[in-house]
């Protein structure tokens, strides 16, 4: 099967308002963004940006086209392809009671997850891992009661020594940069 | 020597070649209007609304090639300027809307007339900035022009607070611009275009489809030698009009929804489809699942993402057209299609652009067609939007770049008058007819007084059919005739151009139109003619929307008129 879940690495210039440039655009063309994150990256002045999309080949093909287009943008791929590295860090805070307790603490090795919090009546639990560890820890845990969930959203690197995104633009139309 | 920001602002135009601004003053840029006089060669053409300066900055780039320059106060100054920015962003028209903002200190405390500009016109520009210390003006300067004009053109806003304007700093206009984002790809990948040049050499029913990308890119001259070397019919589209002279033997003239029946239906039947500097608009292409179902696609642009964005295509080629075309032309021998071109010519006599029938009244046709050989052909026609613009699109023959500016992805009613006004300044030397709806002129007509008081010498055609006609046109075929708040009752446009001292005549006979045509052009200066026409005349042929292309309504009377049938070129 096709996946319809697309990775997407983007370089960007460090300015006010390119967050805003990107999203505003997933918005006004009606792509589903899955997930988003953002920090900084190796080069000073540049932002490294993951997204995850859904959706057809074509669709996840125009976004990132139209991405390329955002003049702050410096280089946009779709790495799904490749042989990537994705995490993504999440926070569970669960429902633990003295009875179950040390169940749950069991999972959390089990799944090579740390427990950051203890109070009288949950747990809050971390988490790395690729997005379907984090769902199946998640499927677990939900038997306790889960009390609440941050996550982060995916990011990710390609394996090896080539960098990603900021080597060459992974395209079909034969365009060098957009 | 230190200068203000409104000084480096005034250098920094005239570094970039800037000779006309189009502007409305207002608190924020005061200090800029205050810094004006010193620098006279920047001439400052007040306008009577923002609107009216951003179309007048396109009108202006269009005809020119040049960046065009708006300018506008801070809140409704900048708001104002948002309908003529978002038609420069659909028609890829290169301007620079520069708008003032309130002072720093204000910025985000909703402070007498702020607006976020930079965050409205996210969407509709190709980039914009806030600028938020002096140092940085001229590197913004170059940047916003450099963006503006190279690759897909488009608007580039620069807001400004107004102590921006005020502060002092050492004037360095930078040589280059480093944007590491931007760097439009120019070249054809030469696999793609021997890839290009093998379908185009192999095919027995080819189209070419040309748009503004050919304008802009200056491809007119590798245009016509592709098409004469390989003898291929030539279609535009509606912006692409006049990137092909209209005359010429391989012209088969626009597509679309109210293109020739002919053109839309060699586009049906074609088995290459060679589409340069287009963007697969759906007014040009209607029903997508039906749009040239036999054929490949070559599709030549500069901005990658058009590529596969509506139609599927079998050869992309993302370049400069221009750069494009003398690679391939390169690799086009000598080819004939004696047969697909008997058959395009054939549905040409068969189903020719017909005007319905000979009537007391004005027809619009008319008008037009008598424009066309008042003029010779050689006027710029700057249109409306509606019925006016397809009559003009179909009934004038465009023979040279540039000569048909009118408002396509946006369809702004509204963009004739002040983007004529644009279009004069930039080629004083041409001579220049809107042709408005009586609709649409009034969305704008103040302008008529920026016109008088710069004596800027566009003659207007008001094609005044008593109703937003195409719109009523669609309720007559689609809304069983009912006509909700399309019937307009007009003002006398004579006496109201007389009002603002632009001399006016109004037409109601047939045997008028040419005269005052003649006397129009005659006068030196402004001139409006009130054309009394038909009142519920239609444009034909006529694609229904959701239809495809080869479903074409034509002309339900056929009573050809003799001028009609002579002219078709
Ligand atoms: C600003 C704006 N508002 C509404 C429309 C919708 N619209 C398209 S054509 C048209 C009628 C135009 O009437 P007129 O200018 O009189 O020209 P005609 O069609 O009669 O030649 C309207 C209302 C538009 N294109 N632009």
């Amino acid at each position: 099967m096709v996946p319809t879940k697309h990775t997407l690495v983007a370089l960007v210039e460090d300015k006010p308002g390119v967050l805003n440039r990107m999203v505003s655009l997933f918005r006004r063309r009606g792509f589903n963004i899955a997930s988003i994150a953002v920090g900084s990256s190796e080069l000073s002045g540049f932002s490294r940006v993951t997204f995850v999309v859904d959706g057809p080949l074509a669709m996840v093909e125009q976004v990132r086209k139209q991405l390329g287009k955002v003049v702050d943008v410096v280089k946009v791929s779709d790495i799904t392809e490749e042989n990537i590295v994705i995490r993504e860090l999440a926070l569970v805070k669960v429902k633990a009671t003295s009875a179950t307790r040390s169940e749950i603490i069991q999972i959390v090795d089990v799944f090579r997850s740390d427990i950051v919090d203890v109070a009288q009546d949950s747990l809050t639990i971390e988490v790395t891992g690729a997005e379907q560890k984090i769902e199946s820890l998640l499927d677990l845990l939900r038997t306790f009661g889960i009390k609440e969930i941050v996550r982060t959203g995916c990011i990710a690197m390609t394996r090896g020594g080539a960098g990603t995104a900021n080597g060459s633009t992974k395209g079909r139309d034969n365009e060098q940069t957009p | 020597m230190k200068l203000t920001g409104a000084q480096i602002l005034c250098e920094s135009l005239l570094k970039e070649g800037v000779d006309v601004i189009f502007g409305f003053p207002g608190g924020a840029v005061l200090p800029l209007y205050d810094t004006l006089p010193q620098y006279p060669a920047l001439r400052h053409i007040l306008v009577r609304h923002e609107q009216g300066a951003a179309h007048a900055a396109d009108g202006y780039a269009r005809v020119t090639g040049k960046v065009g320059v708006c300018l506008a106060t801070s809140g409704p100054g900048a708001s104002n300027l948002v309908t003529g920015i978002a038609n420069a962003h659909l028609d890829s028209v290169p301007i620079v809307a520069i708008t003032g903002q309130v002072a720093r200190p204000f910025i985000g405390k909703d402070a007498f007339q702020e607006v976020d500009i930079t965050g409205i016109t996210l969407p509709i520009t190709k980039h914009n900035y806030l600028v938020l210390e002096v140092e940085s003006l001229p590197r913004v300067i170059k940047e916003a022009f450099y963006l503006a004009r190279t690759g897909r053109p488009g608007p580039v806003l620069i807001d400004i607070p107004r102590d921006v304007f005020l502060e002092q700093t050492e004037f360095h206009y930078p040589q280059k611009v480093e944007i590491p984002g931007y760097k439009p790809t120019l070249q054809g990948h030469p696999a793609q275009i021997k890839k290009a040049a093998d379908v185009i050499n192999n095919a027995r029913k080819p189209v070419i489809i040309s748009g503004r990308g050919v304008l802009i890119s200056g491809a007119f001259a590798e245009l016509k030698q592709l098409a004469e070397m390989a003898q291929i019919p030539v279609i535009t589209t509606l912006l692409g009009i006049s990137s092909f002279p209209e005359s010429h033997i391989l012209s088969y003239g626009m597509m679309g929804m109210h293109g020739m029946a002919y053109a839309n239906m060699a586009v049906d039947a074609c088995d290459l489809l060679i589409a340069i500097g287009m963007r697969f608009d759906d007014r040009a292409t209607s029903k997508v699942s039906g749009f040239a179902p036999n054929a490949r696609i070559v599709h030549i642009d500069i901005d990658p993402a058009e590529i596969g964005k509506n139609v599927r295509v079998d050869v992309p080629i993302v370049g400069d057209v221009k750069r494009v075309l003398v690679a391939l032309n390169k690799l086009i021998p000598p080819a004939e299609h004696i047969d697909w071109i008997h058959q395009v010519d054939e549905w040409r006599r068969q189903h020719p652009l017909v005007v319905p029938r000979t009537s007391k009244k004005v027809l619009p046709q008319y008008v037009v067609h008598k424009l066309y050989e008042l003029t010779k052909g050689e006027a710029i026609i700057v249109t409306g939007v509606g019925q006016n613009q397809m009559w003009a699109a179909q009934h004038y023959w465009y023979d040279k770049p540039n000569s048909f500016i009118s408002s396509g992805g946006l369809g702004t009613m509204g963009y004739g008058l002040p983007a004529a006004m644009g279009a004069k300044v930039g080629c004083p030397d041409r001579i220049v007819w809107c042709i408005d709806g009586d609709g649409s002129f009034q969305m704008t007509l103040h302008e008529l007084a920026t016109i008088h008081q710069d004596q800027i010498a566009v003659k207007i055609a008001v094609i005044n059919n008593g109703f937003l006609g195409m719109v009523r046109q669609w309720q007559q075929l689609f809304y069983g005739k009912r006509y909700v708040a399309t019937p307009l009752t007009c003002p006398d446009f004579v006496k109201l151009a007389d009002a603002y001292c632009v001399p006016a005549l109004r037409v109601e006979k047939k045997e008028e139109v040419a005269p005052a045509i003649q006397q129009a052009m005659k006068h030196d200066g402004p001139f409006l003619i009130d054309f009394v026409v038909e009142p519920e005349e239609n444009v034909y042929p006529f694609v229904a929307p959701g239809t495809a292309l080869s479903q074409i309504i034509e002309e339900p009377r056929k009573e050809v008129t003799a001028w009609s049938q002579q002219s078709t070129p």
